[in-house]
């Protein structure tokens, strides 16, 4: 069995990402679900930096991976908090409804 | 290591979260004593830029230059007239809250590292810092639902933008070795070292940041959150982060990228006259006043990206007094829109200005400048940031830029005087409410610097000159 190299965690984070990104724009039900979305690009860029910092053998891609995961806890506050803003304004946070503004 | 360095965004921090307790602790509405205090602590920390010294801190992470300096100071200057901007307007729509100065105060100590950022980890940390505070910004007026559509698509579309620079950061590390952009520069000084991968990571991180500054096609967002947010929030967004985020854009593409100029160039250019011609011909059909702003952002981010199209120190030196322009014409727009009120109710559609020419002429005389600044009519400041841009365009071989910088100003003169068509000739409507003095003074020193700008434009090109000269040795 061939072994498990950079080239494996480049595609399933690759595929991650377009998972997320796919997520955002083909979502037409919930802004829940965008949050997740975010959450999957912010893991895929985790696998890569992990990756890399292994394969590169340097400790750097490690602790950006951790200032990552911080930020994107801070991200996913802030986003709720706007969620539920929203929710309280509109009743509904469909994502269909969000067009107030056309643009 | 050198942490004295940073002096300016400590002290600036230590403001912040002391700003803050004092808010929390104190009982009662303390909205206009925090402004105050805000509008201190920037002063100090401008104060400390002024007196600081050159050089690396904490490993290269935070780098002090004649261009981060530089970018400090319009930053620092754009705060402060945002939150005096914000002082009258939150308090008669009810959101003068204290939070509100503690995040513009935050959202300029992010935009500041950016502009310091000497590592991708410094400038990711920079850039979140920034975006975080907005996002609640934009949501600000809590019970108005176009504030909060505002906040979330802008939360949406930003966190996005920010996935997929960092996606580019990834791949950059993992091509280039190395975080730090001067080891990155090193990395591909040598051309067998540029792979694809390191390319997709390079294209990555324009989209982020073309999210960041807004330019097409990473522009859609702008629109919606410019007319949903509240109008002082929408007047610092269009502003601060503009700048730094563009600043941090001509830093990463001209140094760690430097070397791959030939891979990024045609790009930046396509981005460019895409902006340009959307700007121009978006806004056309505008009747929201700060719908059109946006769209006018939008354009000028396509001339100022002209600069970085050309790749060398003139055009950079443009870029960045084409900033210094748009900074002081755009936020005294907005102090015109902030005083667009009748009867306590704040209006802004285009429509809403006519007569203002008889009824305040001082207020329609500022706004006229004001445009015939944008629109880049000589001798106001808005012809010189264009007239820079495009001599370097020029110089550089970028004749296709060049003429269609032209073309698209001249089609957006249309709607800039359009503006000043309806506020003198337009059958007059009721008056504006009287305007808050902290309008007129920032409507008055925005429109005198656009106007005398061409009196004395030395110091700003010599220090746009000294900023651009860094990056290119």
């Amino acid at each position: 069995m061939a072994m498990i190299g950079l080239g494996h965690y480049l595609v399933v984070s690759a595929i991650l990402l377009v998972l997320g990104v796919f997520g955002i724009f083909l979502n037409r039900k919930n802004v829940i679900v965008i949050l997740m979305s975010v959450e999957l690009i912010l893991l895929a860029v985790n696998l890569n930096l992990v990756a890399f910092s292994a394969a590169l053998g340097d400790l750097v891609g490690q602790v950006f991976a951790m200032f990552v995961l911080t930020v994107a806890a801070a991200e996913a506050a802030i986003g709720l908090a706007i969620v539920v803003v929203y929710f309280r304004n509109r009743g509904s946070i469909e994502v269909e409804d969000v067009n107030l503004m056309k643009g | 290591m050198n942490g004295s360095l940073a002096t300016p965004e400590i002290v600036l921090a230590l403001c912040g979260m002391g700003i803050l307790l004092f808010g929390v602790l104190r009982r009662g509405d303390g909205g206009l004593i925090c402004s105050m205090l805000t509008i201190g602590a920037l002063l100090l920390a401008a104060v400390l830029v002024a007196g600081g010294a050159f050089g690396l801190a904490f490993e290269g992470q935070f780098l002090v230059d004649p261009m981060s300096v530089f970018s400090k100071f319009l930053i620092l200057a754009a705060a402060i007239l945002g939150v005096v901007l914000s002082l009258d307007y939150n308090a008669r729509e009810g959101i003068g809250r204290f939070e509100f100065p503690v995040l513009m105060l935050f959202a300029t100590l992010g935009m500041m590292v950016m502009v310091s950022a000497g590592n991708m980890m410094s400038l990711y940390l920079g850039i979140e810092l920034q975006s975080l505070s907005i996002y609640v910004l934009a949501a600000f007026a809590r019970d108005d639902v176009r504030s909060a559509e505002a906040g979330l698509k802008y939360f949406v579309l930003g966190a996005l933008a920010s996935g997929l620079l960092l996606y580019g950061i990834t791949l950059v590390y993992g091509f280039s070795g190395s975080m730090d952009f001067a080891a990155i520069r090193q990395a591909l000084s040598d051309p067998t070292r540029v792979s694809e991968g390191l390319i997709v990571g390079v294209v990555f991180v324009i989209a982020g940041f073309a999210f960041k500054v807004a330019a097409v096609p990473f522009h859609m967002w702008t629109p919606d959150v410019y007319e949903g947010a509240p109008s002082p929030v929408t007047a610092f967004l269009g502003t601060a982060p503009k700048v730094a985020a563009m600043v941090l854009f001509l830093r990463v593409m001209v140094g760690p990228f430097g070397h791959v100029l030939m891979q990024w160039q045609a790009l930046i250019e396509i981005v460019s006259v895409a902006s340009m011609i959307l700007g121009a011909l978006a806004a056309i059909g505008q009747s929201n006043i700060k719908r059109l702003m946006a769209y006018s952002s939008i354009g000028h981010m396509g001339y100022v990206l002209i600069g970085l199209a050309c790749g060398n120190a003139a055009g950079l030196r443009g870029a960045l007094v084409y900033l210094v322009v748009y900074v002081f014409m755009f936020l005294g727009t907005f102090a015109v829109i902030l005083a667009m009120r009748r009867r306590g109710q704040a209006v802004e559609t285009i429509a809403d200005l006519a007569g203002l020419g008889r009824n305040d002429p001082a207020l329609a005389m500022a706004m006229a400048v004001f445009m015939f600044s944008m629109a880049g009519i000589p001798p106001l400041s808005g012809f010189f940031g264009k007239l820079y841009v495009f001599l370097a365009a020029v110089q550089s071989g970028l004749w296709t830029l060049a003429i269609i910088g032209v073309l698209t100003s001249v089609v957006g003169a249309f709607y800039y005087l359009r503006i000043v068509k309806v506020m003198y000739f337009d059958a007059a409507r009721e008056a504006f409410d009287r305007r808050p003095a902290s309008l007129s003074v920032v409507a008055a020193a925005t429109g005198l610097f656009t106007t005398f700008f061409f009196i004395a434009p030395a110091p700003v090109l010599d220090a746009a000159q000294a900023a651009a000269r860094v990056l290119f040795g």
